[in-house]
């Protein structure tokens, strides 16, 4: 670790002007100056890669989407761009189809999240126990999440299917009929949640789980001294010390929820996918913008697409903050 | 990991006495003296999801091995059958799954090679050295974190076949050679780990900034690096949405290929199914060995990456 130069060459006194501690002086201003430079730039010089990376591949992209979105662009023809002012933005929003994928991309972000994360709570909180074996435990739970989305979404096509499918066999055993899931408005919904609940719900645990080892033991011994119960305890001291990771866990599952891509296109795989369904029954905003731009070839509304998702990103951003002002406000 | 005596097991309704408080100190398993012990309700509650969690794996591999005729039957088979190496070999080389292998390797691997690097470089910038604009540029890494990729896919399909990179690997690995996730969580790590003393010495000795990251920072960072390295290898191995515009089905990744084999005309069931077990099991092989580890990493990192 020792790279020499030595202490006391920088409190020498002023030399008496021969030629070689003048050269040696200068030297050592130099390399001073050297010192000094690499202590200033090396912190920019190592955030940079993340900044150059982002910029060129995140930010820069981004923003040259709203161009894309005002022109025409096929996937024929990539470097003609045609200019069609709000063209793109009219013909998507003048879609019926545009409509129902939002509408979709809501109520499967709703139906996924909400179960999702209250069942994450519940299992952390039984996870909080002291139990034998606790991290065979916390690793099972957490298995679906070295799944991926690809693999998640083909097994529950066979589950969900509706002749020989796993879930209408066991439907059949307990004496109810059969369910075409894929082709229902509604099941088809609470297929692709299952799929999103399934893979996302031990990750969420154990985030919750790590929280909840955060809240001082004090709290609850004051909360039992003062005869609480075990409920008690939980919704009084438990919920209201996890808030933050709460509000953040649903911030993070809202934006995913967002971006549902895999889980809808693989559902009936083939042309189905790219459509949503027959009727786009579960077509989502992602496999929307998909359609568009890779099924169809036209990148001009698939890029209007992305900026109608930006729009909702930022209503979405909006009420987290309004939910979280409110949140901080009222836990006083 | 805990030592439970028997005697002292059936402590219900009081949820810690000061004794046992006392004895396990809360500075290495916070909150530790609050728990209580798990009732047969808890073990009752996390088998059934247990087994909720395994079951779908447990399934791919049956239906891996049967035909799809027996996996789609009235009744369907509940153990493994016998057609599992036949399916493999029909996937392989329907699929170009060999050749998706290999893909997924070099892109799991330079991705997480990458971001190792430069996620723990910046990590010990934000964390341990001081410069203008640091918190504001810190806000703006988190920041990058809520941002979908569907945002600027269009353009960056476009800018990739402008420079030669489409269908190419590179166009996968470069967008995500670094992560925002990564620069928060080696942050975090190194605030705590890592003591302004062990810097200031190896200063005094001598050492130029960079020395310091050599010997000073990455033998500090090396466990949460594991476990950042693993976390970015299973997204990296599991991403689908940006590789499966940006790929074809001659240079495929994994994932894209499991995707264009169902999107076939007709696929057969079973095929699909043995090509998905292809593309789990490394993972679960990775997750059986370090599963504690991962766990653990996202329990500390408790952020979505």
């Amino acid at each position: 670790m020792a790279t020499s130069t030595p202490a006391r060459d920088a409190y020498a006194p002023p030399p008496g002007g021969s030629r070689q501690t003048t050269a040696r002086s200068r030297r050592q201003t130099w390399r001073s100056r050297l010192w000094r430079f690499d202590d200033k730039a090396s912190p920019y010089a190592y955030i940079a890669p993340f900044f150059l990376v982002f910029g060129a591949f995140g930010l820069y992209p981004l923003l040259y989407t709203g161009w894309i979105a005002l022109h025409r662009v096929e996937m024929t023809g990539l470097n003609q761009m045609e200019w069609v002012g709000w063209g793109n933005f009219d013909k998507i929003l003048h879609d019926s189809e545009f409509w129902t994928a939002l509408g979709n991309t809501f109520l499967i972000g709703v139906m996924s999240t909400v179960p999702q994360l209250l069942v994450a709570l519940g299992l952390a909180h039984l996870l909080n126990y002291r139990l034998r074996a606790s991290t065979f435990w916390r690793t099972v739970i957490l298995t679906p999440y070295a799944t991926s989305v690809a693999s998640a979404a083909l097994v529950f096509a066979l589950v969900f299917r509706a002749d020989g499918g796993l879930l209408n066999w066991v439907l059949h055993f307990v004496g109810l009929g059969d369910t075409n899931w894929v082709n229902g408005h509604w099941t088809s919904k609470i297929a692709i949640s299952v799929i999103v609940i399934w893979r996302w719900t031990g990750y969420n645990t154990l985030i919750y789980l790590a929280a909840m080892q955060a809240v001082p033991t004090d709290l609850y011994e004051a909360a039992s001294l003062d005869g609480a119960s075990r409920w008690q305890q939980f919704r009084k001291v438990t919920i209201p010390s996890l808030r933050p990771t709460i509000l953040f866990t649903i911030v993070i599952s809202t934006i995913g929820s967002m971006q549902l891509f895999g889980e809808p296109l693989l559902l009936e795989g083939g042309t189905l996918g790219a459509t949503g369904g027959n009727e786009n029954q579960y077509e989502t905003l992602s496999v929307y913008l998909y359609n568009y731009g890779w099924n169809l070839g036209h990148l001009g509304p698939a890029a209007a697409v992305a900026w109608a998702m930006l729009a909702l990103l930022l209503i979405i951003a909006a009420v987290n903050w309004l939910i979280g002002r409110f949140v901080r406000t009222s836990a006083v | 990991m805990t030592t439970t005596s028997p005697i002292k097991a059936p402590e219900l309704g009081r949820p810690s006495t000061p004794h046992r408080a006392a004895r396990r100190p809360s500075r290495f398993r916070p909150g530790a003296g609050k728990q209580l012990q798990g009732g047969p309700f808890a073990y009752i509650a996390l088998t059934v999801v247990g087994i909720g969690s395994l079951l779908p794996l447990y399934w791919t591999l049956v239906a891996a091995s049967h035909t799809q005729d027996e996996v789609l039957a009235t009744t369907p088979p509940f153990l493994p059958g016998g057609r599992l190496l036949h399916n493999l070999d029909v996937a392989w080389n329907q699929a170009h799954l060999g050749k998706a292998i290999v893909n997924s390797v070099v892109v799991s691997s330079c991705i997480t090679a990458a971001t190792l690097f430069f996620c723990t470089l910046a990590g010990y910038a934000f964390a341990k050295m001081r410069f203008t604009g640091r918190g504001a540029l810190m806000t703006g890494v988190i920041a990058t974190l809520t941002i979908p990729p569907q945002l600027s896919v269009v353009p960056l399909f476009m800018m990739m076949s402008d420079i030669g990179w489409g269908g190419k690997l590179e166009a996968v690995i470069f967008p995500t050679l670094v992560s925002a996730f990564g620069v928060f969580f080696m942050r975090q790590y190194l605030i705590e780990a890592l003591p302004y003393e062990l810097i200031e010495a190896a200063k005094i000795d001598g050492a130029n900034n960079f020395r310091i990251v050599r010997s000073v920072v990455l033998p500090v960072a090396r466990p949460a690096m594991m476990v950042l390295g693993m976390l970015t290898f299973v997204q990296a191995w599991n991403d689908f949405f940006w590789p499966y515009l940006a790929l074809n089905q001659q240079n495929p990744t994994l994932q894209v290929a499991l995707g264009q084999l169902s999107a076939s005309y007709t696929p057969d069931q079973s095929i699909v199914m043995a090509g998905a077990l292809i593309s789990t099991l490394p993972l679960l092989v990775v997750f059986v060995i370090f599963g504690k580890q991962i766990v653990g990493g996202i329990m500390s990192g408790a952020v979505k990456g």
